[in-house]
């Protein structure tokens, strides 16, 4: 086999500072966001188990973190890009199996995704204190 | 005798086909209802009391379905977060190090959370 010189200058694509920014390109990059968002949003979810697990003094702590503004307003925002990246996902289905990749599709698309999680998280969190007895 | 052309044939840079992206099409069709339901699970049991948020966790079958969502999110977790580097990350020795981070990353919170659920679900 020949040797390849890896470390060669390659020709590279255009990137991003070369388009003119669309809806399709940022759903893109806000579905990688919001993956990496809820990676990190499932260290909160460890945590909150470990805790569970470890006792009532343990759970108190992080529950009390929870129940505060900011754990609150954290879990909505994790709530809201499990939501984002799940809708995302399922239009990459679709799209796995040939359909929906026409111009108008993936408009409609983008704006079901950004629209349909807001809407969704919203409804999820009013469901939860009021039907579902959260507090 | 199989030619480098030939050896490399349908399995890509990766040599690993069309696996990864076969295996995070399932985990992604397995965490529909599981993420739904860890949704629901965390709205209704913010801020419960102890013993509710324990014996809820404790259930059979909700202890199931966190293991089930767990294992498949660490594994979705892992190749989408190893796509961005293989993207974005230059330079071998950055990227196999990044690799190693969200690889370790994604093992130790599905490796938490599932001992967290198995002490809750089993009851020591």
């Amino acid at each position: 086999m020949g040797k390849a010189k890896l470390g060669a200058e390659r020709p590279l694509s255009p990137h991003l500072q070369i388009y003119r920014p669309m809806l399709t390109m940022m759903m893109s990059i806000a579905h990688r966001l919001s993956g990496v968002a809820n990676a990190v949003g499932f260290i909160l979810l460890a945590w909150w188990l470990v805790a569970i697990a470890s006792g009532p003094e343990a759970y108190a702590q992080v529950s009390r973190f929870f129940a505060g503004i900011p754990g609150r307003v954290l879990l909505f925002l994790f709530s809201w890009a499990l939501i984002h990246h799940m809708l995302g996902g399922i239009r990459h289905l679709i799209w796995d199996t040939g359909s929906g990749l026409d111009k108008t599709s993936i408009e409609v698309f983008a704006w079901l995704t950004i629209i349909g999680s807001t809407v969704l998280t919203v409804l999820v969190w009013v469901a939860g204190y009021t039907i579902m007895g959260g507090r | 005798m199989a030619t480098p052309l030939k050896r490399v044939r349908g399995l890509g840079a990766a040599h690993r086909g069309t696996e990864t992206f076969w295996r995070q099409r399932m985990t992604a069709i397995a965490n529909i209802p599981l993420v739904i339901f860890l949704i629901l699970s965390i709205v209704s049991h913010i801020g419960a009391p102890y013993d509710e948020v324990r014996a809820y966790f404790a259930q059979p079958v909700v202890a199931v379905l966190m293991l089930a969502l767990m294992i498949s999110a660490a594994i979705h977790m892992r190749i989408g977060l190893k796509e961005i580097i293989d993207d974005y990350v230059q330079g071998e020795g950055a990227r196999v190090i990044a690799i190693l981070l969200v690889t370790f990353f994604a093992a130790g919170v599905g490796l938490a959370s599932v001992v967290a659920i198995l002490k809750i679900g089993l009851g020591s």
